[in-house]
């Protein structure tokens, strides 16, 4: 930690910071309905940003523009065809008649050395599901698989669809914690996706707030200030994530 | 005991079972099952146009086959509609287009019936190395998509977003697909490819907990299949394509009948 605390800032002061992808005025309209309206985004190297917004805000659909899943209505997306991306998905089903082993679903990467599948299993806390069958993981225990799968690939971007839905609550804190430490160990850049603030701030670099449009973007701070995220969220959650990031200030 | 005719059924039903089999996993895990009776459907098509346009038949079947698995790589990317549905109006529409064609020189009479059911026994030298030319270079191109294709069957998103090029691989397992079956309903009919294609690797599911093996157990199950039902045709002079079909059926229930935990 020391060491990071020292060298990043004077690395990032002398360097100019590398953009990893780029979203410039893109909207997205499903046949009548405009999903994402002139947005623009941009991800520069180690930066972590959090898109929020309330249900049928579109962030799903930004990130997946952002991806290339979806071609936007209009706007365009600029992302290096050689950027290495781990995508933790919203949604991560398989076809039951598909028999796969997690072993098997790791080794897909063209990592065939158990060894490493082992420890970056353990690196995610998820040691002892080599040999456990895809399609019988937790909710949980798929994300851990997912992102041992994307940091096999060394990725310089993470994107994670919120990938904690319907994770209890100390799950989704612990994963989070994960995030968080691994993004430092490795200097990945992460895109995540969240509608409970609560949990994701903390550690955020920068905060999108969507509502089909961005309504306000900014570090955490700053955006919990700005008078159209507390319209969005209410006062009740602004309040709710005041004491929580003051509790976090008195960490030791 | 056994004469020529059989042993070459036997190779030749062998030789289908084992192309099928890893084929044949992809199109349960990717539920085209019934694939293979849009493209029988089509078939009817692809022998009116060589009919009318003095091509080889075989070739008419090919390319109508082709054509098919183009429309539905092209319908499936629309993402409009569930791939039964794309294949339900295929089969029709094709049937129908090929009926209203030979509607147009009635005297010209067709053995659709050999083209849809064919006849194993009659397989002969020519077409057991067709079929094994056919069928090897299906193999190895198919063994080159193998992983990319493994991939987008587990989840099709993280394959695009980690650079797999998806469509390119899902038109290319649909044209070798296509065109394998094309090839092989000719000679040993489509009820037995099909069910080949399905049926071994729907029975190899239970027993497997891996991809690979699953490929290679639908293979086994198909050639056990291939020779319990050519043997039961000989012994009770049943017809051989149906009987080979009944015996993979037979196997399936078997296994599915067996305490076995499922693989998985």
């Amino acid at each position: 930690m020391r060491h990071y605390a020292t060298e990043l800032p004077m690395m990032t002061a002398v360097e100019q910071k590398k953009i990893l992808l780029e979203v410039n005025d893109v909207s997205v309209a499903f046949q009548q309905r405009q999903v994402l309206h002139d947005v623009s985004l941009q991800i520069e190297a180690g930066e972590v940003v959090t898109i929020i917004g309330p249900n049928g805000a579109g962030k799903t659909t930004l990130v997946r523009v952002a991806l290339g899943l979806l071609k936007p209505t209009s706007g365009t997306v600029r992302l290096d065809s050689t950027l290495k991306i781990g995508y933790l998905p919203q949604r991560f089903t398989v076809e039951p008649t598909l028999p796969i082993d997690v072993r098997r679903f790791l080794q897909l990467t063209g990592v065939r050395d158990l060894e490493r599948l082992q420890s970056v299993l353990d690196e995610v806390g998820a040691g002892k599901l080599l040999d456990a069958s895809l399609q019988g993981l937790s909710g949980g225990e798929t994300q851990r698989v997912l992102l041992a799968r994307a940091l096999l690939r060394d990725p310089e971007l993470l994107v994670l669809d919120e990938p904690a839905q319907g994770v209890d609550l100390h799950g989704q804190v612990d994963f989070f914690a994960l995030i968080e430490k691994l993004r430092v160990r490795r200097g990945c850049s992460v895109l995540m996706i969240s509608h409970d603030l609560h949990l994701v701030m903390a550690a955020t670099d920068r905060v999108v707030c969507l509502n089909n449009h961005i309504c306000c973007t900014g570090n955490p701070e700053v955006v919990t200030r700005n008078p159209a995220f507390i319209e969005l969220f209410g006062e009740e959650a602004t309040k709710a994530l005041a004491i929580y990031t003051h509790d976090r200030d008195h960490r030791h | 005991m056994l004469d020529d005719f059989f042993l070459r059924a036997l190779l030749g039903g062998i030789l289908v079972a084992v192309v099928a089999a890893p084929f044949g996993v992809f199109v349960v895990w990717r539920r085209l099952a019934y694939f293979g009776d849009t493209l029988a459907h089509s078939a009817l098509l692809g022998v009116a146009l060589g009919y009318l346009l003095h091509l080889n038949l075989t070739a008419g079947v090919i390319v109508v086959c082709l054509l098919v698995a183009c429309l539905l790589f092209f319908f499936q990317r629309q993402r409009t509609l569930a791939g039964d549905t794309v294949l339900g109006i295929l089969s029709h529409s094709f049937l129908a287009v090929g009926l209203v064609v030979i509607a147009f020189f009635e005297t010209v009479r067709i053995d659709l019936m050999g083209y849809l059911f064919g006849d194993i026994l009659a397989v002969g030298r020519g077409d057991l190395v067709w079929m094994a030319v056919c069928g090897s270079i299906s193999l190895v191109l198919l063994l080159l998509i193998w992983r990319p294709l493994l991939l987008i069957s587990i989840h099709e998103d993280l394959a695009r977003v980690e650079g797999v090029p998806v469509d390119l691989i899902k038109l290319s397992f649909v044209c070798l697909l296509a065109l394998l079956v094309a090839v092989m309903m000719k000679i040993v009919g489509l009820i037995l490819v099909t069910s080949l294609f399905v049926i071994p690797a729907a029975t190899a599911r239970k027993l497997v907990r891996t991809p690979e093996t699953m490929a290679l157990m639908a293979a086994l199950f198909g050639v056990l299949a291939v020779g319990s039902g050519l043997i039961g045709s000989y012994q009770w002079d049943t017809p051989a394509g149906p009987s080979i079909v009944l015996s993979g059926a037979a196997l399936f229930v078997v296994i599915y009948l067996l305490p076995v935990k499922r693989g998985a």
